[in-house]
């Protein structure tokens, strides 16, 4: 039987909160869609996304972690870093303890006076002194909640770091230690509403209604997941393989996009570090793949032998952003600056691609040493700390600048043709081609997982505009039903529309194949609706020149046609907004 | 029912934390989603960057859960471990008290425990061989 929707508002300001069902929001599902309807519900639309009043809303869905790789949590908001929609995605355990307390959503709205942390038991929360975490760095602050009493193994702990203590704009959250809110700047607004941590947990039993037909679906899922191969390369080497596969292809961008290649390129890929630094694999709960690579870093502090160690996660995105982007083609240099960033709460693909601004426009004298207070290179590890250190410390009016990400600093300092953002959000690990650059460019929240631009590129074999728009436009509707069910993207390949009509009408929905279209095409709607009432427009998206002058798969990419591509997409989206009354 | 067989953490490292046993366990034996209803518990020793752990019933020869029942709803189990007799519970969680290791949970709602059955579910749904069932040696 298909539950009300129930929704947990808290109120920062009075220290209040309530629970309220809202069978109103049950057509919406969950994730994006319940987070959408939420998000329009509380945004203050015309008001910056800095004021304390603006709503954090996250949303879970139906199937978290009674499917198989149902992993993930939403997070909708007003994003700091674009001042339009902010769209981000946690896993781990954080939506098996919202299922555990029984809620679907849970908005934070105002600022508590003081540093506090949330703990969300079932349907109420306690607002707890937060004065002895704050300044503490993410691993800290997260084992010394670790360490309190609770349903341990079942509970969720979300932490920041400094940098959403200090509201830098692309700060993050991080979802028990391995998995982040990573974009758009969550870390920062919950720094401004003087949220240090949120515990989530509860005891709510759910009990199953027909349990044969579950178990039929459940385990033709979970088949599917753990004896095909449609999921192996997240297991095996991770999301990391592509860093060999791409560097092959001519599309691994590097050193700020200059280069589509890195020389070296076993030094930091996949391979190598699965061989020489790998230690083990963890999984978000209700995954049977377990895709989260973990590192050993071993660093010697003095003599006779004396070593400390630490464990770091890493991924594509992470090895390119820190790695390729930054020259830092060592692995244990690699690891020690993902670990400051992790550690500081800064969104790693962000704060790399900013890095690698900074660095070609240090060298081209646009900025100087005066600013920066280090002289960074490409591969300079110890620059790149100072750098972060500096973000944290703003000892300067150019660090402060600094806060507001890579767009604002190219805008004010000069260097926008390679300030390597679209939609001023900083862009992801691949130079494949027009998919790629016109996907981030238009996706709802400027990332490469809104539409898989880059995966389009590698699909199609010939340049064709018609198709790479209509592609683009259905990969981001599908998706949007993927991410209203919060399914992990990693299992696209497992959850088709057949196979989520079975596994929602074994557990009491009664919805078609169509139902399930139709929520994926309005979601995509309501999000274009939300972002022009934000102040978008497809109009002003500008795209760095950089794209263009750097060769991609042995070829050069002209503007002229990425322009023609940009132009059909926005004329495609506007035939759907009439089509169906877009107001 | 695996005749004799008890369930073991064969490979405590090899566990990824997926929680796949606790969702056969509390889905197929106790027909709830709340992994509170598991009768296996996976977590972490340490946080994350720890490891993962299995906490589960070990097949005691003379459990002192049964001991602990003042109304024989819990018998000892040929092979080691436990059956549960729901009907004679009076849900008193001397059982769970009992045990030294924290291996029967406890569903607070219905006020009963939720001891491990032995069935194998749980092995059956482990991707990385973490469990098995074997007779205790």
């Amino acid at each position: 039987m298909e539950k009300e929707k129930k929704i947990l508002y808290i109120n920062l300001n009075e220290r209040t909160f309530e629970s309220i069902k809202r069978p109103d929001l049950n057509k919406y599902i969950g994730g994006v869609s319940l987070g959408t309807q939420l998000l329009e519900e509380e945004c203050l639309f015309d008001e910056s996304s800095l004021s304390p009043e603006q709503p954090i809303i996250f949303t879970k869905g139906p199937m978290n972690t009674i499917f198989p790789v149902v992993t993930k949590t939403c997070c909708m908001f007003k994003s700091p870093l674009t001042e339009e929609l902010g769209e981000s995605y946690g896993g781990m355990r954080m939506a098996m303890a919202m299922g555990l307390a029984g809620l679907d959503g849970i908005i934070l709205k105002g600022s508590s006076p003081r540093p506090c942390i949330l703990h969300i038991n079932n349907d109420e929360v306690k607002f707890l002194d937060g004065e002895p975490l704050w300044g503490l760095n993410t691993d800290e602050a997260t084992r010394l909640l670790h360490d309190k009493r609770g349903r341990r193994g079942l509970r969720s702990i979300i932490t920041i770091g400094k940098g959403g203590e200090k509201q830098i704009k692309y700060a993050c959250g991080l979802v028990d230690t391995y998995r982040h809110f990573g974009r758009l700047g969550l870390g920062c607004l919950l720094g401004i509403k003087m949220v240090k941590a949120i515990v989530i947990e509860g005891s709510r039993s759910n009990p199953i209604s027909n349990t044969e037909d579950y178990r039929k679906a459940y385990e033709k899922i979970y088949k599917k997941v753990t004896d095909t191969d449609l999921m192996e390369k997240y297991h095996g080497l991770g999301t990391s393989i592509n860093i060999k596969s791409l560097n092959d292809l001519g599309a691994l961008p590097a050193y700020n996009f200059s280069k589509s290649k890195i020389i070296d390129d076993n030094s930091i890929s996949g391979e190598f570090l699965a061989e020489n630094k790998l230690i083990k694999k963890v999984a978000c709960s209700g995954c049977p793949i377990g895709c989260i690579h973990i590192a050993l870093l071993k660093r010697k502090f003095g003599d006779p032998y004396e070593y400390e160690a630490s464990t770091v996660s890493y991924d594509h995105e992470l090895i390119y952003a820190l790695g390729s982007m930054l020259g830092i083609l060592d692995a244990d240099k690699l690891l020690r600056l993902i670990e400051a960033v992790e550690l500081t709460g800064l969104d790693a693909i962000t704060t790399g691609v900013m890095f690698a601004w900074m660095t070609e426009a240090y060298e081209k004298k646009i900025i100087d040493d005066d600013l920066l207070l280090t002289k960074p290179g490409f591969g300079d590890i110890e620059a790149y700390l100072q750098i972060i250190s500096n973000i944290i410390s703003q000892p300067n009016k150019f660090y402060i600048d600094a806060a507001d990400g890579t767009y604002a600093l190219a805008s004010k300092y000069g260097g926008l043709n390679f300030a390597m953002v679209l939609g001023k959000n900083e862009v992801a690990g691949y130079h494949t081609g027009y998919g790629n650059i016109i996907g981030q460019a238009v996706g709802a929240r400027h990332s490469h997982l809104d539409n898989a631009g880059y995966a389009i590129d590698q699909e199609l074999q010939e340049f064709n505009p018609t198709e790479i728009v209509n592609k683009l436009i259905n990969e981001e509707i599908d998706r949007n039903l993927l991410n209203s069910l919060v399914i992990c993207l990693f299992s696209r390949k497992i959850y088709d529309y057949e196979t989520i009509e079975d596994a929602l009408n074994s557990i009491g929905y009664n919805i078609t194949k169509k139902q399930l279209k139709e929520l994926g095409l309005n979601t995509f709607l309501d999000k274009i609706r939300i972002k022009e009432k934000m102040g978008f427009s497809y109009q002003r998206l500008q795209i760095p020149k950089r794209f263009f002058e750097t060769e991609c798969c042995g070829k050069r990419l002209e503007e002229k046609q990425a322009d023609e591509i940009l132009r059909l997409y926005i004329d495609e989206v506007e035939k759907l907004k009439q089509k169906y009354s877009f107001s | 029912m695996l005749d004799n067989k008890i369930l073991k953490v064969k490979n405590t490292g090899q566990c990824i934390g997926c929680y796949s046993c606790m969702i056969g366990c509390s889905t197929i034996v106790h027909k709830d989603h709340s992994l509170l209803m598991s009768g296996i518990a996976v977590k972490t020793s340490g946080g994350y960057p720890g490891r993962m752990v299995v906490d589960i019933c070990r097949g005691c020869i003379e459990p002192k859960c049964v001991s602990c029942c003042p109304t024989e709803a819990l018998k000892k189990r040929a092979g080691g471990g436990v059956r549960f007799n729901k009907d004679k519970c009076n849900g008193c969680s001397n059982c769970v008290e009992g045990c030294v290791i924290g291996g029967m949970q406890f569903n607070y709602d219905e006020k009963i425990p939720i001891p491990c059955i032995q069935c194998g579910i749980c092995v059956s749904r482990c991707p990385h061989e973490v469990l098995s069932m074997e007779a205790r040696l």
